[in-house]
């Protein structure tokens, strides 16, 4: 395959992924604003943060406004992750690398650029604000369905998991670090009203709020639902999951390739980190300085597969 | 469709009566399903120029244009011959000049022409092929009179919507193709493949590997070289995936450099090497003219061919066709005014509003003045044009062509169309049975072109 396909699959698989994380973002950010009393605005800070775009948007809007942001975060195309973007650029390396995927996931990624581009394109009123969000979800999944129905399991299925992973491993560990303090033992009170309404948010922000109960239990506990979002291989969004797949999708480039790279070594040796981990020793060593860690070794991990690979040269 | 009887001519017969039956609503319907199926599928063109650079769909029209075999057998017959004598005729202004030495076309033509590339002075092509792939535009005047517009022995595009064409045609109306005997055009993937691996270069060795080269997404024809790539089995290739290694042209995978053997291009020769033309572009792979002639690299269609495009050099074709075959040219060409010749300029700007006036090199539709449609002040204004650089343009008169039927809210509406048909040339000529159908969609309108709002339809041949 060619190095330029690799890496158009790779990144068509992360703006899906990107898209369908930042409509969750978004969606657990009006959660709390409908929910919680005395929300404000302000709470929109974190959801900003953990998008990655909290300094980009502040040079486009001085001020923070709940309508802004939600602008901002799902159809303005100068910022570069909100979901018109993700889309337009998942379209765009799809029609590049159109060889290389199925009718069926071809058509679903253009219809899902057709039609989240007719509904995002006008302003959104907020009453509108949960079919979009549904819409996305929606699209994103169908992309997914269509992928997983009809594409041959060989390279070309593993850099677009490889993709789909190291982007949700990122998103996944930046929702919990904008967050982290409210998960820290000493200043949260444990089952305070404020830490559980904090908490059901980060789970809304990964789909897990329903399925944290069949783990744990219904109490919401802070070193619970880190374990839940970092350590637990059962969990689809946690890091464990996610570097699970991304070693066995590497092992099996491995195997068709018959070469090893530096990223598979980067790989595993993330992957053992996680599974070796404990939760109270992430907590004691420090819940920010091992996400910080995290993130950046992801990014490695991202640079150390395009070198690889030769996506680019 | 119908004679001045007022009855269906012949190969519409089924068609019509199945049409009869039809419920204008249900078609009405229909037609939106086909747009949403190109939509769908993402079957879309850029138009140059336009500040939104939109993806735009080409207009479709439901009902098949028609072609008896009999009038299909006449037609390939003489498409056949003016292919091999574009061929002959390439081979000959890059060798031996026999057709300047006698006299039929003036030397400065050739040798002063833009498209004619030095480079392949003495070089011969794998397989002696130049035109690989020719889409000639023709169209028709009367029973049996058919006129060849432009030869197109660039790069023709469209090959995709005639594949397109026909799988949306059977997946509406299934019945039809029941009803009538269609010849395949589904093969043109299959037949691109074996046509272009059967004039790999001697220095291939093995299976030859085949490449579609593409200028990339923002390309208005680019959904036709992902469609043709993928329907070939074979890889869509930019200039930026493309090195020269060790004397052949390889290209960067995910396990590192791989030789190609024959390149489908889908660029321009002014871009595909900046070490030979234009040293700027980007599009190109530096060095692989060099690769070209040490005979490790087969360039289809070969570069330089793009001279027989030119509308000057179209006005000789019946005598290059009489000089290379032996015999008259079996389709016409439409009368031509080659403005550089001082009588012909007089008379060109005389009968202005009468004429069609063009760039001997351009296409699409772009910079040409169709008289009887112009304006004054546009007549005037191509006039001081034409005055100022006659070498530059032709003129010619327009035809009384022929209409087909389109499918409008009312019902039938008689439209000009042209048709494109595509020729594969390798050791034999094969000639897909149908082609490109394309249609002026305004009354009254002459100009067909996807990039001035023309449509398409589906192309049937009938078998006998």
């Amino acid at each position: 395959m060619l190095g330029r396909t690799a890496n158009g699959l790779y990144w068509m698989f992360r703006y899906i992924e990107r898209a369908e994380n930042i409509a969750r973002l978004v969606d657990a950010g009006l959660r709390v604003a409908l929910t919680r009393a005395g929300s404000s605005d302000e709470d929109w800070h974190g959801v900003l943060e953990s998008a990655g775009v909290r300094e980009a948007y502040s040079e486009v809007h001085p001020e923070l406004t709940a309508a802004n942001a939600v602008d901002y975060l799902l159809r303005d195309t100068a910022n570069p992750s909100s979901v018109l973007a993700c889309i337009e650029s998942a379209r765009n390396n799809a029609r590049m690398v159109r060889t290389a995927l199925t009718r069926e996931t071809w058509e679903a990624t253009n219809e899902a650029w057709i039609d989240l581009k007719a509904r995002l394109s006008r302003p959104l009123k907020a009453t509108d604000l949960p079919d979009a969000i549904d819409l996305i979800k929606r699209r994103a999944g169908l992309i997914r369905g269509a992928f997983h129905g009809s594409m041959l399991r060989n390279e070309i299925y593993n850099f677009s998991r490889i993709g789909t992973f190291i982007e949700r491993a990122d998103n996944t560990s930046r929702i919990l670090d904008v967050k982290y303090y409210v998960l820290l033992p000493s200043i949260s009170q444990v089952g305070s009203a404020l830490d559980n309404f904090q908490w059901e948010s980060i789970l809304r922000s990964v789909s897990a709020h329903r399925s944290y109960g069949w783990v744990y239990d219904s109490e919401y506990q802070a070193a619970n639902i880190a374990d839940f979002l970092i350590l637990k291989v059962q969990m689809p969004r946690s890091l464990a999951y996610c570097y699970e797949k991304i070693v066995s999708n590497l092992s099996y480039l491995e195997a068709d390739y018959g070469e090893r790279h530096k990223a598979h070594a980067t790989a595993d040796a993330i992957k053992a980190m996680l599974r070796r981990g404990s939760i109270t020793d992430i907590m004691d060593q420090g819940l920010h300085e091992f996400l910080q860690d995290f993130i950046s070794r992801n990014n490695q991990l991202s640079a150390d597969i395009s070198e690889g690979y030769r996506f680019y040269l | 469709m119908l004679t001045a009887e007022n009855l269906p001519r012949p190969p519409y017969q089924n068609y019509h009566e199945w049409y009869a039956a039809q419920d204008t609503a249900h078609l009405i319907r229909k037609t939106q399903d086909a747009e949403n199926i190109f939509r769908k599928t993402g079957i879309t063109f850029a138009v140059y120029g336009h500040a939104d650079s939109a993806e735009k769909l080409i207009p479709f029209d439901i009902i098949p244009r028609i072609i008896a075999a009999r009038e299909w057998r006449r037609l390939a017959q003489g498409i056949e011959q003016r292919v091999l004598a574009i061929n002959a005729f390439l081979d000959d202004i890059y060798h031996k000049q026999e057709i300047i030495r006698a006299g039929r076309i003036p030397r400065e033509l050739i040798e002063k022409n833009v498209a004619f590339l030095p480079q392949m002075i003495g070089f011969k092509p794998p397989g002696g092929v130049y035109t690989h792939i020719v889409g000639t535009d023709i169209v028709r005047t009367g029973e049996d009179q058919f006129y060849v517009l432009e030869d197109n022995a660039r790069t023709p595009s469209g090959v995709s919507y005639m594949l397109e064409n026909r799988e949306t045609m059977m997946q509406m109306f299934p019945e039809l193709f029941a009803l009538n005997k269609v010849q395949r055009v589904e093969d043109y993937p299959r037949l691109l493949r074996q046509s272009l691996a059967s004039v790999a270069p001697p220095g291939c060795k093995g299976r030859p590997r085949v490449a579609v080269l593409t200028p990339g997404i923002y390309n208005s024809a680019y959904y036709e070289h992902s469609f043709l790539a993928d329907q070939m089995g074979v890889e869509l290739v930019e200039g930026s995936d493309l090195r020269v290694i060790d004397g052949r042209v390889k290209m960067r995978t995910t396990r590192g450099y791989e030789a190609i053997d024959v390149i489908y291009r889908r660029v321009d020769d002014d871009f595909l090497d900046p070490l030979t033309f234009r040293s700027e572009s980007a599009l190109g792979i530096p060095g692989i003219m060099d690769v070209y002639r040490a005979g490790n690299i087969t360039i289809a269609n070969a570069p330089g061919t793009g001279i027989c495009d030119d509308k000057a050099i179209y006005s000789y074709m019946p005598e290059i066709v009489e000089f290379y075959t032996g015999r008259k040219a079996l389709l016409e060409n439409v009368p031509t005014w080659r403005c550089a010749e001082p009588a012909s300029l007089k008379y060109v700007l005389e009968h202005i509003d009468e004429l069609v006036v063009k760039e001997v090199h351009g296409s699409g539709g772009y910079g040409m003045l169709v008289g009887p449609t112009a304006t004054k002040k546009e007549c005037e204004e191509f006039s001081q044009k034409l005055a100022a650089k006659p070498h530059n343009y032709i003129a010619q008169p327009t035809l009384a062509l022929s209409t087909v039927p389109i499918f409008v809210n009312k019902g039938v509406a008689p439209r000009h169309v042209d048709l494109r048909p595509y020729v594969l040339v390798s050791d034999k000529v094969k000639i897909i049975p149908g082609g490109l159908t394309r249609v002026a969609l305004k009354q009254g309108s002459l100009v067909v072109n996807s990039s001035q709002g023309g449509g398409t339809k589906d192309t049937w041949v009938l078998e006998d």
